[in-house]
């Protein structure tokens, strides 16, 4: 509880820093009498809530960079482990990936707006580009990383190259591939957000750049806040899918978001989709009670 | 649990894999003679008739190893259905090598490497290979593992679970099921995939330092549960170590390894007996091994 209380002081903090440059209009090189109070941009934004544009701004942004990240996702995973498992799929596709890697998603602005017919499949396009990438090289590297006695064990029980696609390839790369897709995630939301103030119609960047041009600067702050609130709850949901989904790793030497996992006596996070913590192991293998035992670890293999 | 010798022994013939019982026989007494006495029972059991669960594996003049880097030329070795061969040696003269080219894992460079006479042209379910550490899969619990063999033959799946926790129960972690690998001991993963790897029925049981990680009272402890779980299953078994005692005390014959060669086989009096340590062939036999991995 105590480590809630300190996340909420500080936020606080910050916040009521922020309210005090702003309201006194301090000016010490950094100009803050321009800048729109905590409580302005509250105003604003309890007024753009109460509106449909808000609303349709956001499922607009919601829905594009789900559908570019998954389909990112999809073609990522796919694409690295063929690279990763195949000779010839490294020989046709790494020289390209390579070359088209380092140009900047946002950068393809042209080349979306030339190859798709609408502004829609172009910023998705732009999206997809950005999350590609980073999927695709981490799940490469974590393939490529797999103990091959695992892929050793199937094949000498006659498993076949898809049981060791399913067996062993994906659930051993599961880790590597979900610090792809949180690392995708994040490069997704800056490319959505600065291909809706290029060329989008609705959407939460549009919505930003538009109070920019007509001097709303509260409306400006109401975007950036629900640019970080959902980027916050999206990168939240695959951090948290992707424990759910690794929760057979020895938990040390996997700390995500560097949180200590230290025995904690007190009652963990609420939230319904929170996992159970797999620490404090028991002391003693023999005070583990059979059967029902809290720690065991459910069956979520892919056979 | 309904398993007998016949249930077993039905599983011989091609195509009768999917449901049919192969878990631990609880009936060692009688297959005592097929399983566990080494040349004279396999050849009494054959005489008269009954199917022979093991398989012989030959290498005739193989060089093995990788195409850049032969680790063992020109290897002559034949392991009769059943028996129990161990294969000692100094770290870094082969002894993986061998074992990984009968399971089909690396072909052999030259010569032949078969089985039951037909060459040997990859790995298959018929060849369990049990590795020194760490061949579990991580992310399933030592149930799932167990299962994993049973899945990749297809048996039905509550078949599978029921058999996998009868093996599990066999080498005695019925209560460990559930847990995942990393939570166990080094001696409790060892004993998993020692049940993964006969759960499936294999024919031949191909063991790289199983116990090589483990300390000297759990290695005991190990070997007296292969002893007891392998006996009845009747696999043809080779078993790779670098401790000549080990050697002495699980194998019908032992073969010795060094400087890139088979330098001897040599079959091992009263093997499987603790009392049998100070026998004098025993000891005679113990002192030349050594004499010939030191030289």
């Amino acid at each position: 509880m105590t480590r809630y209380a300190l996340r909420a002081a500080s936020v606080a903090a910050a916040l009521g820093l922020w309210q005090l440059l702003t309201s006194l209009n301090i000016d010490l090189w950094l100009r803050f009498s321009q800048f729109p109070t905590v409580a302005d941009v509250a105003r604003t934004f309890a007024d753009r809530l109460a509106g449909d544009d808000y609303w349709t701004d956001l499922t607009d942004s919601l829905t594009r960079i789900l559908t570019g990240f998954l389909l990112a996702a999809v073609a990522g995973i796919a694409t690295g482990v063929l690279v990763a498992r195949s000779r010839l799929a490294e020989d046709l596709l790494g020289p390209i990936l390579e070359v088209v890697r380092p140009i900047p998603a946002i950068a393809l602005v042209p080349v979306a707006i030339l190859l798709f017919p609408s502004n829609e499949q172009g910023i998705v396009f732009i999206t997809f580009t950005a999350a590609f990438f980073p999927v695709m090289v981490s799940t490469r590297h974590a393939v490529r990383a797999l103990a091959p006695g695992w892929e050793e064990a199937v094949r000498t029980m006659g498993g076949g190259r898809w049981r060791i696609l399913g067996s062993v390839v994906l659930p051993g790369a599961l880790p590597g591939i979900f610090g792809g897709l949180s690392v995708g995630l994040g490069v997704s939301w800056i490319c959505v957000i600065s291909a809706e103030m290029i060329s989008g119609q609705y959407g939460v960047g549009y919505r930003t750049w538009q109070d920019y041009t007509v001097i709303d600067y509260p409306g400006v702050f109401v975007g950036m806040v629900t640019i970080g609130v959902l980027g916050w709850a999206t990168s939240t949901a695959v951090e948290l899918l992707g424990r759910r989904l690794t929760r057979w790793l020895p938990r040390t030497s996997y700390v995500p978001s560097g949180r200590p996992r230290t025995p904690r006596p007190e009652p963990t996070a609420p939230g319904p989709t929170a996992p159970e913590p797999t620490y404090p192991a028991p002391a003693a293998p023999a005070a583990v009670p059979t059967g029902t035992d809290p720690e065991e670890a459910r069956d979520e293999h892919l056979v | 649990m309904s398993t007998s010798s016949e249930t077993r022994e039905t599983r011989e013939t091609p195509g009768t894999s999917s449901g049919t019982a192969v878990g631990p026989t609880t009936g060692r007494a009688t297959d005592q003679t097929t399983g566990h006495a080494g040349h004279a029972g396999h050849a009494k059991g054959r005489d008269a008739g009954a199917p022979v669960r093991g398989t012989r594996l030959t290498l005739r003049a193989a060089t093995l190893g990788r195409p850049d880097a032969a680790a063992l030329a020109d290897v002559d070795l034949d392991v009769p259905p059943g028996e129990i061969l161990t294969v000692v040696g100094p770290s870094g003269c082969g002894k993986s090598t061998l074992l990984r080219t009968l399971a089909g894992l690396l072909p052999a460079l030259t010569g032949a490497v078969e089985q039951d006479g037909r060459p040997i042209g990859g790995p298959a379910a018929d060849r369990a290979l049990v590795f020194q550490e760490d061949a579990l899969l991580p992310w399933r619990t030592l149930l799932a593992n167990v299962e994993l063999p049973l899945a990749i033959q297809g048996t039905p799946r509550a078949d599978r679970r029921k058999l996998a926790a009868d093996w599990l129960e066999r080498v005695g972690l019925a209560d460990r099921a559930r847990q995942l690998p990393h939570r166990v001991s080094g001696g409790q993963r060892q004993r998993a995939q020692l049940a993964r790897a006969l759960a499936a029925g294999p024919r031949a049981v191909l063991m790289d330092e199983p116990f090589g990680a483990l300390d000297a009272q759990t290695r005991a402890g190990m070997q007296d549960l292969l002893v007891e779980v392998l006996r009845g299953t009747g696999a043809t078994v080779v078993f790779v170590t670098h401790d000549v005692d080990e050697a002495l005390f699980l194998g019908d014959r032992v073969a010795l390894l060094g400087a890139g060669s088979l330098v001897a086989v040599r079959d091992v009096p009263r093997p499987r007996e603790r009392a049998a340590h100070d026998d004098p062939a025993r000891v005679a036999l113990r002192h030349a091994v050594l004499t010939s991995l030191n030289t």
